[in-house]
């Protein structure tokens, strides 16, 4: 049981670290700050989830476990709330490099 | 090398040089940006130095509010800071600058690197006596019981920069409201932010307060969660700023200070000095000032950020 436990931390906390490393290079690379932002939300949502669900089964109790979550669900609103916001400034300014 | 020492490593690796473009950038907008990453950065060196109230107070004061401060600033110097930097300073202005950072930096450096070893400390005498202040969190009891007359002191001098902030109000507005009316899209993403992250940021910023007796925490990181969302709020347009003339919000701004002092003067009289307080009633007198203070201290910050008043109430 510990070795699948172990086996579930190793490869969703290494597929989460793969999506945030597209992600930074989404952000590097791309031309725009629309197509950046898209890098940057979808690959930090995704790789901070696959992160949460890799440490679930280590933390703390329950309640720790909630914890965890809670601090996803909330870096979710937050920086789904925040590209949306760029997004819109940019589209109101015009679009730029 | 263990994990540790090599996350260690990167934390420094990457806190140096940004501290460096902080000062170097040439926009003032880039500077607060790397500014805030930086004082997120500087939250994680305090975790691994065993400081997590240190931590937390970084992170919700130094790197947020003063975050939201300074870019306010950013935004008002916007129109200016064309001009600001074609007038650059002379050289012998820009050379005094820097050997006085250097000087300030190298006597800092100087003063940890020749500490002796082991450092003085009084850890272990703050510890003796916990028990008599009936916390847990040895940083609670230095600021609220040890110390407690610097943390009075500290509520005074956020009172005075309030009314300074206050006092840069022109007469025909004064006692109005602070800063403009915001109006956000009520269907938008920022009126929805502000309607879903208010309720979750109240709990955690009471829960901050209330688990401060005994572990991490305080009712000053509390006070910032509870700012930032009022001014959330605020910018969303959600709620208005309320005109700084009112009654009902000029006692809430002194009912920290003023349970403090109270508490104090009962100490003179109850106890054996002024804010002594009777060892059976420690942790219920410190968790009342502690409410008094997330009350007035919230309510400071979120005015500071807001600024001095713009319109008249009626607006």
């Amino acid at each position: 049981m510990s070795a699948a436990i172990d086996a579930l931390t190793i490869v969703a906390v290494s597929a989460g670290m793969f999506f945030f490393l597209a992600g930074t290079v989404g952000l590097l690379r791309f031309p725009d700050t629309l197509t950046r932002l898209h890098a940057l939300t979808k690959a930090d949502n995704l790789g901070l989830g696959l992160v949460v669900l890799g440490l679930l089964p280590r933390a703390a109790g329950a309640v720790g476990a909630l914890k965890l979550i809670c601090v996803w669900l909330l870096v979710l609103v937050g920086s789904a709330a925040v590209s949306q916001l760029i997004a819109r400034a940019v589209r109101a300014e015009g679009p730029s490099a | 090398m263990t994990t540790w020492q090599g996350f260690d490593i990167v934390l420094a690796v990457l806190v140096l040089p940004l501290a460096v473009w902080t000062i170097a950038a040439r926009q003032t907008f880039v500077a607060v940006v790397s500014f805030v990453a930086y004082g997120l950065l500087l939250a994680l060196i305090w975790v691994r130095l065993s400081a997590p109230d240190v931590a937390l107070a970084v992170a919700a004061i130094g790197s947020g509010l003063s975050g939201v401060l300074l870019l306010g600033t950013a935004a008002r110097l916007r129109d200016v800071e064309e001009r600001a930097e074609a007038a650059r300073p002379s050289v012998a202005v820009r050379a005094t600058a820097a050997v006085l950072s250097v000087a300030v930096a190298a006597g800092i450096a100087a003063a940890l690197l020749f500490l002796s070893d082991p450092a003085p400390t009084l850890a272990p005498l703050a510890a003796a006596d916990l028990s008599r202040t009936g916390v847990g969190n040895p940083v609670t009891a230095v600021l609220m019981a040890y110390r407690a007359m610097d943390t009075l002191l500290e509520k005074i001098v956020l009172m005075l920069a309030l009314i300074a902030v206050w006092s840069l109000a022109p007469d025909r507005v004064w006692g109005g409201r602070p800063g403009p009316r915001h109006r956000a899209d009520p269907h938008g993403m920022l009126v929805f932010l502000a309607r879903l992250l208010p309720p979750v940021g109240v709990v955690v910023g009471i829960y901050l307060l209330w688990v401060s007796a005994d572990e991490p925490g305080g009712a000053f990181q509390g006070s910032t969660i509870l700012a930032a969302m009022w001014l959330l709020a605020m910018l969303a347009g959600v709620a208005d700023t309320p005109p700084v003339g009112g009654r009902r919000l000029r006692v809430a701004l002194i009912s920290g200070p003023a349970i403090f002092l109270l508490v104090g003067l009962g100490g003179l009289w109850l106890g054996d000095a002024f804010l002594a307080y009777p060892v059976a009633w420690a942790k219920a007198l410190i968790v009342l000032i502690e409410i008094g203070m997330l009350l007035t201290v919230s309510l400071t910050l979120g005015l500071l950020v807001a600024g001095p008043p713009e319109r008249s109430a009626q607006q």
